[in-house]
């Protein structure tokens, strides 16, 4: 069965409907994209599959014994107030809140891979600074590493290489695919980068006016991502 | 300087001063505890609203002359706290409305009743003391101080047991829900954690002046330290610093004890915003 099945979902807010009779499916170890234009409800359907809210209508079903807290999100904006006092290290430890149930401390293994990560976001310098502090992109690279401890199974990317340098989006993808290729991570992933999209993901969903799922091969054959970019994508 | 550490020394050795002391200490320590969450989060409407609700079930409580009022107040602020959380969560009634509703109600129907009602001759000074804090702390019963120090023991511990929660509910909600925290339980225990804390701040510094016991050392903390665990255990510090120092000074000086407490905390807020604005802040 398949990790994340969506049948004939309907997304919206309050009753008004965005997107309707989105069908599509997720294997375990799938890599898949998710692009279209601003506003066409791609972080709106990231949180409907994540229960953050609630379908219109059609179901979402998980599979391959799929548990909550197995899954990593890195949100496209996190509405952190202004004067929230956190350190670095605070932020990213508490991805592994969900796996601790009731248990009210960290074990020393989750701080290793905690540190871990945190080095493998190449911001181990900034681990004692308070988050609010940091410039956007770095305070993108905490989230990343806080995802990245929450996750062993499935991870979300909310538009991951926004506010990064062309060389850390390098790295990122790089080590996005690392996790995807070594790890078996399945990795569901929004993107406006249509080259890195047909660059490293097995799959494609396009939503927006017209609706696209498939393998990356017959997205590229079917012309949407020339519609959807203009100027069109080589690759 | 002799005479006030005589006159300190003579009454350390009446055991309600020594039990009004270790009330102060018990319940600032609570007190400051949620102190960042209300501040930051939505739950300081809640925070706000349930002290005017307290002083509605207070007067309650006096209408119907019971002797230890505690246990009823502490009901109905439980109650009415697990009622506004869930106002705050529906999108549909408007949360601010409903806690405006609520609050200003508690307060105009406590002062009814206990204008129709009252038992004492001493309206006034009963309301007074309802919404300022008893005149002295000493005025506590001992069965008073015994459940003040069982709930502030139980306030901590549930504190300590669930402080990664609570950071991790305050600092990103839809992350925690997403990867599988059980948010609405950690809202709802949140949400008793500040009722308890209420009703016993209500003891020290009465209902009008909570919000400034919970949330003055959180904010004097929030502007020298940057990471949740060292505001947390400096408000704490802080709070039970001042709530000694006002505590002390008020019996001395025969000052009321919440307003004298809470002018501490103001000076030390002061203080505290000039030395951060010094040092940029420490990054500890
Ligand atoms: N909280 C909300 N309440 C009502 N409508 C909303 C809300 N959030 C988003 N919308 C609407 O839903 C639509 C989809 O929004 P969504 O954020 O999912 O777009 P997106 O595809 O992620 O866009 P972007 O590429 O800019 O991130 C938009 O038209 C937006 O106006
Ligand atoms: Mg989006």
């Amino acid at each position: 069965m398949a990790l994340i099945t969506c049948q004939n979902l309907c997304l919206g807010y309050d009753g008004q409907e965005i997107l309707h009779g989105l069908s599509f499916k997720v294997n375990s170890g799938d890599y898949l994209c998710i692009v279209g234009e601003n506003g066409s409800g791609k972080s709106t359907l990231m949180r409907t599959i994540l229960g953050l809210q609630k379908p219109l209508a059609g179901q979402i079903l998980t599979g391959d014994g799929l548990r909550i807290s197995e899954i990593g999100y890195l949100p496209q904006q996190t509405p952190v107030q202004k004067d929230f006092p956190a350190s670095v290290r605070e932020v990213v430890l508490s991805g592994f809140e969900g796996s601790c149930r009731w248990r009210p401390f960290y074990t020393k293994a989750e701080k290793q891979r905690a540190e871990d990560n945190i080095r493998s976001m190449g911001i181990e310098h900034l681990t004692a600074r308070c988050y609010r502090e940091l410039s956007g992109g770095q305070q993108q690279r905490v989230l990343l590493a806080r995802a990245l401890c929450a996750t062993s199974k499935l991870l979300f990317l909310d538009e991951p290489v926004s506010g990064l340098d062309p060389k850390v989006t390098a790295e990122m993808y790089d080590l996005i695919e690392k996790l995807n290729r070594e790890q078996g991570i399945t990795i569901i992933m929004i993107s406006h980068d249509i080259d890195a999209a047909l660059r490293y993901a097995s799959l494609v969903l396009h939503i927006g006016d017209r609706v696209f799922f498939g393998n990356r091969e017959a997205y590229r054959s079917s012309g949407i991502a020339n519609l959807f970019v203009k100027g069109g994508v080589t690759g | 300087m002799t005479a006030v550490l005589e006159k300190l020394a003579l009454y350390w050795q009446y055991p309600f001063v020594r039990y009004a002391l270790a009330v102060g200490v018990l319940i600032s320590l609570c007190s400051s505890l949620l102190g960042v969450t209300l501040v930051l989060k939505r739950f300081s409407f809640i925070g706000d609203g349930l002290s005017h609700v307290a002083f509605g079930a207070m007067a309650i409580a006096s209408v119907l002359h019971l002797t230890n009022d505690m246990p009823l107040v502490l009901l109905i602020t439980i109650l009415s706290a697990i009622l506004l959380l869930r106002a705050g969560q529906n999108a549909k009634i408007k949360g601010d409305a409903m806690v405006a509703m609520i609050s200003v109600g508690a307060l105009a129907i406590g002062y009814l009743l206990m204008n129709l009602f009252s038992p004492s001759g001493n309206l006034s000074g009963d309301v007074c003391s309802t919404l300022f804090g008893s005149t002295s702390i000493l005025t506590l019963t001992k069965t008073e101080v015994r459940l003040c120090a069982a709930l502030s023991v139980l306030v901590v511990a549930a504190f300590v047991f669930f402080y990664h929660k609570v950071f991790a509910v305050t600092f990103d909600e839809s992350f925690a829900a997403a990867t599988g925290v059980k948010t609405k339980v950690y809202n709802f225990i949140i949400a008793v954690i500040i009722a308890v804390i209420i009703v016993l701040a209500m003891n020290l510094v009465g209902s009008l002046l909570i919000s400034a016991l919970v949330i003055f050392p959180a904010l004097s903390a929030m502007r020298a330290f940057k990471s949740f665990r060292s505001v947390t255990v400096y408000s704490a510090v802080l709070s039970i610093f001042c709530s000694l120092l006002g505590i002390l000074i008020s019996i001395l000086a025969g000052t009321p004890v919440g307003s004298t407490i809470v002018a501490v905390d103001i000076v030390l807020f002061f203080v505290f915003s000039a030395l951060g604005r010094i040092l940029g802040g420490v990054h500890a």
